[in-house]
């Protein structure tokens, strides 16, 4: 019986083998689909109204749905709506320094993305902590870098938010822990913050971020079981935008449902081109791992516009209509855009204020970065922080006996 | 036959009656590669008098501790005098498998003291993230073989932290990963490993390995107050073995710093961890059948380590002698041999000796032909010497 089943397998075809179609994604990518009523919403800027998410926002896996509804105020949708167009503009500048080969080696953009980082930090304090993989520009901004730093690192600056020393994958700030070049490294570190923060009361939460070719990872399902054997309050968040590297997510795993991959772990899929509907995950499950209930796996159903790197065009594994699609009916920023004018939140003419402001901002900032000085090699900063400064090794060898470097 | 031979026919002591008989019987008495005595090796310091006579000299009392016990009491002392650190790793609670977590966990609870799921990339990965917040994490790996796993979060993310966070002032200094290393005659392929020089090519960590209880307490206190990620590595045979007199406060031994154990003029002999108390028996029989004065130079700190000391002692010698455990091929010899000639080419009076283990695997029957033994220390000083 089995002798036979298994020869019936072996002779099929490696075609049939592979199933070439999408996987189901049954939570919706609908940018725009909170609804608030126009009559609720105040003429104040600071008055907290509700904003109703939709019926397809979350999945859940053996855990109670977050509400679907979210308290905001005018002024916060426009702080994210800016914060999104700001991410944007800047990976669009990132982008440009690229292609006019002044930003060299390996860039991540997250173009398509934005919703994640801003809905995130928008459910956050600055006592939270995240880490993340290589797409990391966002976040780093999100955090409290500048924009002039993150592209300064780009450029390997001195200025740059690492000293010019890690370049797109490497940044840190208060409360994020980068960028993170190794897929899947950042996952059980998350785990470790979690516990540390835990173990010194503090009532705050970690977000750990990963993508879905990480997702398959040995140490991510190491960090699992830790997290929920000792009931870290970390909220283990899957970056699913459908493509890892060039694979898509369905022909590198066996279950897509990431949300449902941490077994003994409640999860929650989110649609991740709502930024509305990420906030309000986050804080859902901020609120869960404070209160001490543990770990939740949240996938945040997303889409990248670009390639995986610079140096993917990102067109030979998926098509153009594809990406067409998604730039024209499910971008989050235009998404949030529509809703602020359908709600009469703000006017079409504060929203291109808005716009402008942001890109005027990164124009210069990134005009300055451009500026910086070009980090001249020298020892002392060849060198520098690889041990307590002060505390260093007499000297580090360089190639030749002329090279080396006496701290 | 030693003391008039060639360098050749050195060996032929070892296995003289080798050349006669095709049958196996009972070996003649072995006169260099006796087991070592640890109770009369002059490393250990077998009485309180002998302590107060070394570096480590104070005013506490001492009392007589094995490997184990004394990385135990240092473990003890950092958990009571720092809410911070952390004891984690496989079987840690029950007391380890070696035991030198024993009664730690009665004493300071399941929160600080626990056991990990078999996960070593995940345990590394976790004590970074906790050493990023500020704790003071001290991972255990059970067996040094096992660390594989974890080289990419030790080379990756605890090597480069400090160097990647910018200006946020964000390290992994907290943390310390001890893990047993080395030979204990039967181990075989995955458990008689030292990989110390696989961390020791990578700058960001520091990399020690004691020789005795009263130094691994003071090694590994220094270590866990250490603002660098450090690897702790424990030679596992001497956990029972080496007994000694340990002062009984908490004392730290600077890292990056060798210490000349016994002083010479002829040729320096530099090693570390257990193969020490075979230089020790090598260099007494050397001293005594071939006429010279050897110093023993034991390097504690595998990386960055103290150039300065080994090159003013071969300065002084002319000669030197490295020995490990650990393969020889691209070992932590290999670094030394080449650091004294570009350091002291001129006051060489015979090229640099390397004895290590045999660049192969450690086969289950073959492990004490693979490591350094006393017959191969003998006979690299006397080539030296006789160069």
């Amino acid at each position: 019986m089995l002798g036979r089943g298994m020869r019936a397998r072996c002779v099929k075809p490696l075609r049939q083998r592979l199933p070439a179609w999408p996987s189901r994604r049954a939570v919706t990518t609908d940018a725009a689909s909170s609804h608030a009523e126009k009559e609720h919403v105040p003429s104040e800027d600071d008055k907290p109204f509700d904003v109703r998410l939709s019926d397809e926002s979350f999945e859940t896996y053996e855990l109670d749905p977050p509400p679907y509804s979210l308290q905001t105020t005018k002024a916060e949708l426009k702080r994210i709506y800016s914060d999104m167009v700001k991410i944007r503009r800047m990976e669009m500048e990132a982008d440009r320094l690229y292609k006019e080969k002044k930003i060299r080696g390996f860039c991540h953009l997250s173009t398509g993305q934005e919703a994640v980082a801003a809905g995130i930090e928008h459910a956050l304090t600055k006592e939270d902590h995240i880490i993340t993989a290589y797409r990391c520009h966002g976040f780093a901004l999100m955090r409290g870098g500048t924009v002039k730093s993150i592209i300064g690192e780009l450029l390997g600056r001195r200025e740059g938010i690492a000293y010019g020393k890690g370049g797109s994958m490497h940044m840190f700030a208060k409360g994020f822990y980068g960028g993170n070049g190794i897929v899947g490294a950042q996952v059980p570190v998350g785990a470790g913050i979690a516990f540390a923060n835990q173990y010194n009361d503090k009532q705050n939460t970690t977000i750990c971020l990963y993508g879905d070719g990480a997702s398959n990872q040995g140490q991510v399902f190491e960090a699992f079981n830790m997290a929920k054997l000792w009931n870290l309050p970390i909220l283990f968040g899957c970056e699913n935008n459908k493509y890892g590297m060039g694979t898509a997510a369905n022909r590198a795993a066996a279950s897509t449902e990431y949300y449902k991959r941490g077994q003994y772990i409640p999860g929650l899929k989110v649609n991740g081109m709502d930024v509305l509907a990420v906030k309000a995950a986050v804080e859902y499950g901020k609120q869960y791992t404070v209160a001490g209930h543990g770990p939740l796996v949240i996938e945040y159903v997303t889409y990248r516009y670009g390639g995986h790197s610079m140096s993917d065009p990102g067109t030979t594994y998926r098509t153009r209509e594809e990406i067409q699609r998604m730039r024209s009916t499910n971008d989050p920023i235009a998404g949030l855009k529509q809703k602020l004018l359908d709600w009469e939140v703000t006017t079409e003419e504060e929203l291109k204020g808005l716009d402008k402001e942001a890109r005027t901002e990164v124009q210069k900032e990134v005009a300055e970065a451009e500026k910086m000085a070009v980090p001249e090699a020298t020892p002392q900063i060849l060198y520098e922080d690889i041990y307590v400064r002060g505390s260093e090794p007499q000297f580090m060898r360089g190639r030749i006996p002329e090279e080396n470097y006496y701290y | 036959m030693l003391r008039n031979g060639t360098r050749s026919k050195s060996l032929e002591v070892v296995c003289s009656t080798r050349s006669f008989r095709r049958y196996s019987g009972n070996p003649p008495p072995a006169r260099l590669n006796a087991p070592i005595d640890y109770s009369i090796t002059p490393l250990l310091h077998h009485t309180a008098k002998s302590l107060q006579t070394s570096s480590l000299s104070s005013k506490s009392p001492a009392a007589r501790l094995n490997l184990f016990q004394a990385i135990n009491g240092a473990l003890t002392h950092a958990l009571r005098t720092d809410e911070r650190v952390l004891v984690f790793g496989e079987d840690v609670a029950f007391g380890g498998v070696f035991r030198c977590t024993v009664n730690l966990a009665t004493e300071f609870g399941s929160e600080r003291v626990f056991n990990t799921p078999l996960s070593e990339q995940g345990i590394i990965g976790f004590a970074i993230g906790c050493a990023a917040q500020g704790m003071k994490p001290i991972a255990e790996i059970q067996f040094a073989d096992y660390v594989y796993p974890a080289f990419d979060q030790l080379i990756n993310e605890a090597a480069k932290w400090r160097y990647r966070e910018g200006e946020t002032g964000g390290n992994v200094g907290g943390l310390v990963v001890r893990m047993p290393c080395g030979s204990v005659g039967h181990g075989a392929l995955y458990h008689s490993q030292s990989p110390e020089s696989l961390f020791t090519h990578v700058p960001g960590l520091k990399v020690v390995m004691p020789r005795s209880p009263s130094q691994a307490k003071g090694l590994l206190l220094a270590a866990i107050a250490c603002n660098d990620p450090v690897i702790f590595l424990e030679p596992k045979s001497l956990y029972r073995a080496a007994v000694e007199q340990v002062p009984t406060a908490a004392y730290h031994i600077p890292l990056s710093k060798a210490e000349i154990m016994k002083e010479g003029k002829d040729v320096t002999v530099i090693s570390y961890g257990h193969p020490l108390y075979t230089c020790s028996a090598a260099i007494a029989a050397a001293e005594e059948e071939l006429d010279v004065s050897i110093e023993l130079l034991d390097l504690r700190t595998l990386y960055p380590w103290d150039r300065e000391t080994v090159l003013q002692s071969v300065r002084k010698t002319g000669r030197a002698v490295i020995v490990h455990e650990s393969m020889i091929n691209a070992g932590v010899g290999a670094e030394i041999a080449a650091t004294i000639q570009d350091g002291a080419f001129l006051s060489l009076e015979a090229p640099v000796q390397r004895i290590g283990g045999w660049a192969t695997h450690m086969g289950l029957v073959f492990e004490k032909f693979n490591i350094p033994d006393v017959a191969r220390v003998y006979d690299a000083i006397k080539r030296t010497v006789e160069y």
